[in-house]
């Protein structure tokens, strides 16, 4: 069953993980994307502001997407997302660490330039397994309505 | 990266290009973002987008290695001179990260950054906080990418 716009009434949505994150991983991403000696070597991350080894914030937004994807985009009719409002890194990710993101949408409007679809605004807060936020995260995506889905079915 | 009192409002960098291939879009893509215009041409024409398009995040990742490489090479330049290395600290957050338009398989993006404010972090006093627009321009010279990012950076004569 295909998730549509409809199915997206304000609120809280659901709850996505656990997910382990690896000091592999970790490693994996920041050598390729942010190799800050934080996020690389554990000497140079002990002596950093975050006090130990962390992983890049821009892995943990490519972990949340991977999490919102396999919980629900996957089976969402979704056109994709214009941007991000506002992204907030509030903890370090630790290697180890067992993510779980709560979804909740703030917001839920059909678009005025495009009525076949509605504007769906995410508000996502992953936390460690000790329950601590590490990020918190609102986001547009663009859903398609069930009446345009239908019609195309149809058609 | 330079101090905090090196850094001035309005100061701008380009921070490198980079050519979003089919094999590199559909790698991020398979790993962290597997929707189907983000792994598959055919999908892609069929999408919104009209060819095959790096995932939002893979754009934002590559403006941070080549971010990472543009403030390492700063500090290459300044060891050179036999100036002190300033070490940035991590980022508090992003806000207005817009994915203007897509970035499909063959695109080079040229990414740069521009200083919009400056301030002192009230908590930690040998930190200020900086706020730059980080921007992606592709080969048809069309803005893809923009976001505002702050980050920490040392100040002078303050160690932690």
């Amino acid at each position: 069953m295909t998730l549509t716009f409809e199915d997206f009434p304000p609120g809280h949505f659901g709850t996505f993980g656990p997910r382990r994150v690896t000091r592999e991983e970790i490693l994996e991403f920041a050598a390729e994307y942010d190799p800050q000696p934080m996020h690389l070597d554990e000497e140079a991350a002990s002596r950093s502001m975050l006090k130990g080894l962390s992983a890049s914030g821009w892995h943990l937004c490519a972990i949340m997407m991977r999490m919102i994807f396999d919980g629900y985009i996957s089976r969402t009719a979704s056109l994709g997302s214009p941007g991000v409002n506002e992204l907030r890194w509030l903890a370090a990710l630790r290697p180890g660490d067992d993510i779980t993101l709560d979804v909740e949408v703030a917001e839920a409007r059909i678009s005025r330039s495009r009525p076949d679809t509605g504007i769906v605004t995410f508000k996502a807060v992953a936390r460690n397994g000790a329950g601590e936020a590490l990020c918190e995260w609102v986001s547009p995506i663009i859903v398609r309505r069930r009446d345009a889905m239908k019609a195309e079915q149809a058609g | 990266m330079p101090f905090y009192e090196d850094i001035k409002v309005g100061q701008r960098g380009e921070l490198g290009s980079f050519t979003f291939t089919a094999e590199l879009i559909k790698k991020f893509a398979s790993q962290f973002d597997p929707q189907r215009f983000h792994l598959d041409e055919e999908e892609g024409r069929k999408s919104l987008f009209g060819g095959l398009t790096a995932s939002g995040w893979h754009v934002a990742a590559v403006c941070m290695k080549l971010m990472v490489a543009y403030a390492q090479r700063h500090a290459r330049h300044a060891a050179e001179r036999g100036d002190e290395v300033a070490i940035g600290g991590p980022s508090p957050g992003f806000r207005d990260l817009r994915w203007i338009k897509p970035v499909l398989a063959g695109d080079t993006v040229t990414f740069f950054s521009e200083v919009e404010s400056l301030r002192a972090s009230s908590t930690r006093p040998e930190w200020g906080i900086v706020q730059a627009r980080n921007t992606g321009t592709n080969q048809r010279g069309e803005l893809v990418f923009s976001f505002l990012a702050a980050g920490f950076v040392p100040r002078r004569n303050a160690k932690p």
